[in-house]
């Protein structure tokens, strides 16, 4: 399969290693990644701020580089079969909110490539599991992990247990369950800066469930939700790392594969 | 009688034509449901109080854990959200029409039907409506006992009852305790939900004329204190004051549900019975009663069934009250319902589910929202209500008052989407500031260069490599030092990551850069 890969702009800017993983990843398991170069973000930050005019030029820019990523080759396109992110949060505005944006500036035209683009976009586990019908990647990875399911892989894209058959099926992980995993980290977005309190106090209970796991690893699905949970835990001195979902399944060591 | 949704128009007044969430009435200067303190300052005194965390924390969990409990049973849960969703769509389609309906059957049944536009014409009913008892029996009524009722408690009717000189007993326990504890409520459902047993005894003790100075703080000897000191009240009351969680247009039905019994006695006993009813509270037919009752008590209490559900039709001749009053209120509600994106709000049963899944109400508390309706729903609702004037006004910062996690979403029984609708009302904010101000705010001059940045390849490539200037100010793999605001924000309680050596784009470039689709070099 040939999969067009959108990194997002965290990964891309700060967390390269997600989606690093999981480019060597997708080639371990036969398949062709392309990165159509021209992307940036999925325009969520300005989404859930509530800055619709500006969100509709990001949304734009999107749906053209990923339209132009599923065309066909003798088109002028990439030929891409499907769009994956390491991501459930930015999967979830390209899924949830890219449609909605153009509809709410009058662009019906834009509104129906977004739904076409969309339809075709995957977060990893999602596609790993449910398209390409694999749990084991064959990886391995002998440590302690816990398990966080961000709220939007969890409630806005329904990725139900994939992750975590994903992560069984890791040879030497010992997974150990995450107490109220199913809670908000306390991330948002721009919620961490507009209430930094309330969200460093959802952060704090969250870290104590964490640090309750005695795991050396914390993963999820989403760098968002993991730089804020890493911060926190680093200010802590905790001792527990954060690792993106991909990272574990390209399997230790997977640096090397470059 | 009506114009547009059944409501009586007035020149001047904002009207469903306005702006969204700038239309609807201004709050009353009351404050029922605009705070004096914006959501981050008020949560911020709410989150350093360590038995305020523990009092809500507790009760939040407990009554999580047997919501989830009774909704598991049920294999038609989904089904019945469905059901009650649609049951709301209908009756707000069709809101003039069924109010009418509505108006004629109480009106038939012999009882009286008033209409208000606002909280001060709600008030003003009422206290004329308990005054006239007095004129009417030639004795003066100087106090009517309560059902416990939103409606009542979003226009200020206790206050509006005490300045004419009544004075309204609450006779619900959770807002008893919080009456008489001089304090105001944190939840929709268990407004003293910010209290222990401990502190409920100090103000029994305290407040209560005649307890038991041996009162403990076991929870029935505190509920039997508290009907010891109400029986008394229910006796001699001569008005009762509710509100109505459904209206039957089919019939003219009013229904209450409750789990205490005091209801039940103030909806029987006295004379007089007023009942203050928001005008989406409606049900078409009776036959929809069915999914409500098993909806709202297991959304709510986390119940099977309420103990009590009380239901009345105008007078009924010598039984219960013969002097039967239903005060329809409106108070911003039809300017909700002009909103497309807004009306959902309306769909509300008060049921308080979404209140206790959220990470947000369960550590800042209810009181932090400034309104009478808190949490999740009180964030969509209240700015809806009572409009996002600008300039610093509480209300502007309630729609960001949410981590946008979904639960609430998750857990509503008519399933309003509270996220979108969220993010709806940010949107509504920003647009208010952007007209309200002749130059942009920090935060919009950021967000458009942000904006330029991330629909341009080049521009965002330029910046990826400007990144790796951050590295100088990592020490240990991690950013901890202060920065400037409002990044301070951010590293007040958590370190940012050091930037990487490269970007991703920079590592594509540099091992696969010169690779085609499906071309030479793509497999490996």
């Amino acid at each position: 399969m040939r999969i067009a890969l959108f990194a997002t702009c965290l990964a891309d800017a700060l967390f390269p290693r997600a989606a690093q993983a999981t480019v060597i990843l997708l080639e371990r398991l036969g398949h062709e990644v392309t990165f159509p170069s021209g992307q940036t973000c999925c325009g969520q930050m300005h989404v859930n701020t509530g800055y619709l005019p500006e969100a509709l030029r990001v949304v734009r820019h999107h749906v053209e580089v990923f339209e132009r990523a599923l065309a066909p080759v003798a088109d002028g396109g990439d030929g891409a079969d499907v769009i994956v992110a390491p991501s459930g949060s930015c999967v979830g505005s390209v899924r949830h909110q890219h449609a909605t944006v153009a509809r709410s500036a009058g662009d019906e035209a834009l509104a129906g490539r977004a739904e076409r683009v969309a339809a075709r976009t995957y977060e990893l586990s999602q596609l790993l599991v449910d398209v390409l019908g694999v749990t084991d990647v064959g990886a391995r990875y002998p440590h302690r992990v816990t398990y966080h399911s961000t709220c939007h892989s969890l409630r806005l894209l329904r990725v139900g247990d994939a992750p975590l058959r994903l992560l069984r099926a890791v040879e030497g992980l010992d997974l150990v369950a995450l107490e109220g995993a199913d809670q908000c980290c306390g991330f948002g977005g721009t919620f961490a800066l507009k209430n930094a309190d309330t969200s460093t106090a959802m952060l704090a209970d969250k870290m104590r469930a964490v640090q309750a796991t005695r795991a050396e690893v914390l993963t999820a699905g989403d760098a968002s939700c993991l730089m804020h949970l890493g911060g926190g835990l680093s200010r802590l001195r905790s001792g527990t790392r954060t690792v993106h979902l991909a990272e574990i399944l390209a399997g230790e060591g997977w640096e090397s594969l470059r | 009688m009506s114009t547009f949704l059944g409501m009586p128009g007035l020149p001047g007044l904002p009207g469903p034509s306005g702006p969204v969430g700038t239309a609807g009435p201004r709050a009353t200067e009351r404050g029922t449901l605009r705070g004096g303190r914006t959501f981050p300052a008020a949560a911020r005194t709410a989150l350093a109080d360590g038995q305020l965390r523990r009092n809500l924390g507790h009760a939040t969990a407990t009554i999580r854990a047997k919501r989830a409990a009774v909704v598991a049973e049920l294999p038609d849960w989904e089904a019945l959200r469905d059901a009650g969703s649609a049951v709301k769509a209908d009756v707000l389609a069709r809101l003039p029409e069924l109010l009418e309906q509505l108006e004629a059957n109480v009106t038939a049944r012999g009882g009286v039907v008033h209409w208000a536009r606002d909280a001060d014409e709600a008030n003003r009913i009422v206290v004329d409506l308990v005054r006239a008892v007095g004129t009417r029996t030639g004795s003066p009524v100087d106090r009517v006992v309560k059902v416990k009722s939103m409606a009542t408690q979003e226009i200020g009717l206790n206050e509006a009852l005490a300045d004419a000189g009544i004075a309204a007993v609450e006779t619900d326990l959770a807002e008893l305790i919080v009456q008489l504890g001089h304090d105001t409520p944190s939840h929709i459902l268990v407004p003293a939900i910010h209290r222990n047993r401990a502190e409920i005894r100090e103000i029994f003790l305290r407040e209560m004329p005649g307890v038991d100075p041996g009162l403990t703080d076991d929870p029935r000897v505190l509920a039997m204190a508290a009907r010891t000191h109400l029986r008394r009240t229910f006796l001699a009351a001569r008005v009762a004051v509710s509100g109505a969680n459904f209206g039957i247009a089919e019939t003219g039905t009013l229904a209450v549900v409750e789990s205490e019994g005091n209801g039940r006695m103030c909806l029987t006993l006295p004379e007089t019975l007023i009942t203050v009813m928001g005008i989406e509270k409606l049900l078409p037919t009776w036959r929809d009663l069915e999914v409500f009752l098993q909806l709202l008590p297991r959304s709510s209490t986390g119940e099977r069934m309420n103990p009590y559900t009380s239901m009345w039709t105008g007078v009924t001749p010598g039984d219960g009250p013969q002097d039967v009053h239903l005060v329809l209120l409106d108070n911003g509600r039809t300017a909700a319902l002009a909103d497309p994106a807004g009306r959902q709000a309306l769909h509300c049963i008060r049921c308080s589910a979404c209140l206790n899944v959220c990470p947000v109400y369960e550590r800042a508390g209810g009181h932090a929202y400034g309104s009478v309706y808190p949490g999740p729903i009180g964030a969509v609702l209240t700015p809806q209500l009572a409009g996002m004037h600008g300039h610093g006004d509480p209300v502007d910062s309630l729609p960001y008052a949410s981590s946008l996690c979904g639960a609430c979403f998750d857990a509503c029984p008519v399933k309003i989407d509270i996220p979108s609708m969220l993010v709806h009302l940010r949107s509504v904010h920003v647009e208010g500031e952007r007209a309200r101000r002749r130059l942009p705010t920090p935060e919009a001059a950021a967000m458009r260069a942000a904006a330029t940045v991330l629909s341009s390849e080049r521009l965002w490539t330029a910046s990826g490599r400007a990144l790796g200037a951050g590295r100088l100010l990592a020490r240990g793999g991690r950013i901890a030092a202060p920065l400037p605001f409002p990044l301070s924000r951010w590293t007040s309680s958590r370190d940012l990551p050091e930037p990487p050596a490269e970007t991703f784009r920079q590592w594509w470039a540099r091992t696969r850069g010169d690779r085609r689709p499906g071309g030479a070099g793509s497999a490996r």
